[in-house]
């Protein structure tokens, strides 16, 4: 188990207080000032070496996002863009750095926004998060009055610091959607390129992070990068929030280092699976935009990148939804598919169409009113949503219903089976009623 | 996506209080000049919080004219974003969660309560008190299942302490928000955990610890770069 000394989120169940003294004691802001007077180039290379993959879900390496920002050009000023727009079901971890922990976010926007010659930084809140949003905001205002933030602060770096919120629209979680809302839009994705590093907030250069990525940052640099790339398998370096919900005895939000068996992270933090690891029916172990994994596959797993990757399906946020034998998977996966089919944002055809067509399908199979060659028309007709759209919500949609099809497809043929057995009055319809 | 229309029944006109105005201005010079479209999320909120939680059309219109916006611009922001309610929504909305991790743990169940207590979604009960609607995910998940009532976030909810709370918000009592079970926030259990309990976290003993390291790493890399330099 990750020791108490090496978690970067010391107040993340908030039996501390959020506020700035506080945070200093935990050693947040910590002689911010040698790390900036560091000079930019050691920042990105530390951070490059700790090997921190983005940790919103792409899981891009962070150092090397931030070096892709274009020189600074006063006339197009570059900004940071925060994304805490966490809406990918299950997923429960920015939402504790928000309101227990802000100022390693707030530090993090300075660090980052240095590194990145950005001297603004705007942080989307996703709109529910009201009281997260009054933390961040009161936390932020504390930085301003200590003058560790704003135009002539203590650490030398110009730096604006806003908070902004959203309004409840999943799609806004996606980068360039991000942005478009940010400018007062509808939260449609753009197309890339180009990208936002080239054209992003107010056609500056913009690179938008994850809450979690940034607020680690200030951390790995005091630290160390060796220090961080100990923890976890080659390639998939550092300490993660993992968010453990569905059916665990105790769930919860837990830090802990990369590539942990899944069976230990769930003993260790969690209870254990709820009727014990005999009643394990199947685990999404990355938010629900990722491929189901049953419960043989995914025991002994580490908890990585590459690992879950190579059970084609992926730690995407870290969020674990853990299902025993009780659930109902086909109902679990439908239920999902109504979740895209609502967040669609309608701009691309084949998701604003499909979303919905898989869903009405995905709901006659849970009943089992379906033929069986449905399930390969279901399937077929994912592969045609997948990869054919702006951004990965039409991929998002898909994956989860070829997850179910390729790990469960018995249960849903039994479904039919069953439902033909039994007399109808309703005659089984086909797909594209 | 999901078919949101304005309200039959519109009031003739929407003006901000004195104190939101001001609230407003300050929140249109966060962003650059020439860029105040962007607060318009923030501000059609605010108009809404002062307006019993729901948006009628000339609040729509006013945001529009303050930012400078064409009306239909505005109007896509407000049926675009879920959280607009364009209708009203009775004195305690309800939100209740149904995504698949607030599913798995019983949210079907609370379901079951809204639709006895409160009757079918997106209609104000009969004494005003309540509306309430199935929503996507809330980002609670290891708190599940909960419900958002107006700002605030209510979790980790049974049937009965669910039904407790309607009885309480009904009656004006005084209501536990967060955890009804007394967790913090997301740990293992109530107060505690296996994690986080070493007293050097919080005794100030961090302060300082690292210093030296990163002073080395500096020079390190400095003395690297002026190597290379030759």
């Amino acid at each position: 188990m990750l020791a108490d000394k090496d978690r970067i989120f010391t107040n993340l169940y908030g039996f501390q207080s959020p506020g700035l003294d506080a945070a200093r004691k935990r050693g947040a802001w910590d002689n911010t000032k040698t790390l900036i007077d560091a000079g930019k180039d050691w920042v990105i290379n530390e951070m490059k070496a700790s090997g921190l993959r983005g940790r919103g879900g792409a899981g891009f390496p962070t150092g090397l996002k931030w070096s892709f920002m274009p020189k600074p050009d006063p006339n197009r000023p570059s900004y940071l863009v925060v994304n805490a727009d966490e809406s990918e079901p299950g997923t429960c971890k920015d939402r504790e750095i928000m309101r227990n922990d802000p100022h390693l976010l707030i530090e993090g926007c300075l660090i980052a926004s240095f590194a990145m010659g950005a001297h603004a930084c705007y942080i989307y809140v996703r709109g529910e998060y009201i009281l997260e949003r009054e933390r961040l905001q009161a936390a932020v205002d504390e930085a301003y009055a200590a003058n560790l933030i704003g135009k002539n602060n203590v650490h030398g770096w110009p730096f604006d610091l806003y908070v902004h919120h959203g309004a409840g629209a999943y799609i806004c979680g996606e980068e360039t959607a991000l942005l478009e809302s940010l400018e007062g839009k509808k939260g449609m994705p753009r197309l890339k390129p180009p990208f936002p590093a080239n054209m992003g907030l107010y056609g500056c250069p913009t690179t938008v992070n994850n809450v979690e990525s940034i607020a680690v940052a200030p951390t790995i640099l005091r630290r160390g990068a060796a220090w961080f790339s100990s923890f976890g398998a080659k390639n998939n370096a550092g300490t993660k929030l993992f968010c453990i919900s569905g059916h665990v005895n105790k769930p919860c939000n837990v830090e802990e280092a990369m590539s942990i068996p899944f069976r230990e992270l769930i003993d260790r933090h969690c209870g254990g699976v709820r009727g014990g690891w005999d009643n394990l029916l199947a685990v999404i172990p990355g938010g629900s935009s990722v491929r189901c994994v049953p419960a043989a596959q995914i025991i002994d797993c580490p908890m990585d990148f590459d690992s879950l990757g190579k059970l084609r399906s992926g730690l995407g946020t870290a969020a674990v939804i853990v299902m025993d034998k009780s659930t109902d998977i086909i109902r679990a996966i439908a239920r999902l598919s109504y979740f895209y089919k609502h967040e669609s944002c309608g701009q691309c055809t084949p998701c604003r169409e499909g979303t919905g067509w898989m869903y009405r399908v995905m709901e006659r199979m849970v009943e089992g009113r379906a033929q069986k060659r449905e399930i390969d028309m279901l399937l077929d007709v994912s592969t045609r949503i997948e990869g054919h759209t702006i951004c990965a919500l039409g991929d998002a949609a898909a994956w989860p219903i070829q997850g179910l099809i390729t790990h469960f497809r018995g249960e849903i043929e039994k479904r039919i089976d069953q439902y033909a057995a039994n007399p109808h009055i309703d005659a089984v319809k086909v797909a594209a009623e | 996506m999901s078919v949101r229309r304005l309200a039959e029944n519109q009031p003739a006109t929407f003006a901000f209080t004195p104190e939101n105005e001001a609230w407003a201005a300050r929140e249109i010079a966060k962003y650059p000049p020439g860029r105040q479209a962007s607060a318009i999320i923030p501000l059609l909120w605010r108009a809404q919080a002062q307006h019993d939680y729901w948006l009628p059309k000339p609040a729509i219109e006013k945001v529009a004219e303050m930012l400078g916006m064409p009306y239909i611009r505005a109007l896509e922001i407000a049926t675009f974003y879920s959280m607009f309610n364009l209708e009203p929504v009775g004195k305690y909305f309800v939100q209740l969660c149904g995504t698949t991790p607030c599913m798995l743990r019983g949210s079907g169940d609370i379901a079951k309560v809204c639709g006895d207590r409160i009757g079918p979604q997106r209609k104000v009960s009969a004494d005003g008190n309540f509306a309430w609607l199935e929503v996507e995910c809330l980002g609670a998940c290891c708190n599940a299942p909960m419900v958002q009532i107006n700002d605030d976030y209510y979790e980790d909810l049974t049937p009965e302490s669910f039904g407790k709370l309607l009885d309480d918000l009904a009656a004006g009592r005084p209501v536990r928000k967060g955890s009804q079970t007394g967790r913090v926030s997301s740990e293992p259990e109530p107060g505690k955990g296996p994690t986080l309990l070493d007293p050097a976290l919080y005794d100030g003993s961090l302060v300082g610890a690292f210093n030296q390291r990163v002073a080395e790493s500096v020079a390190a890399a400095a003395a690297a770069a002026a190597q290379a330099k030759k």
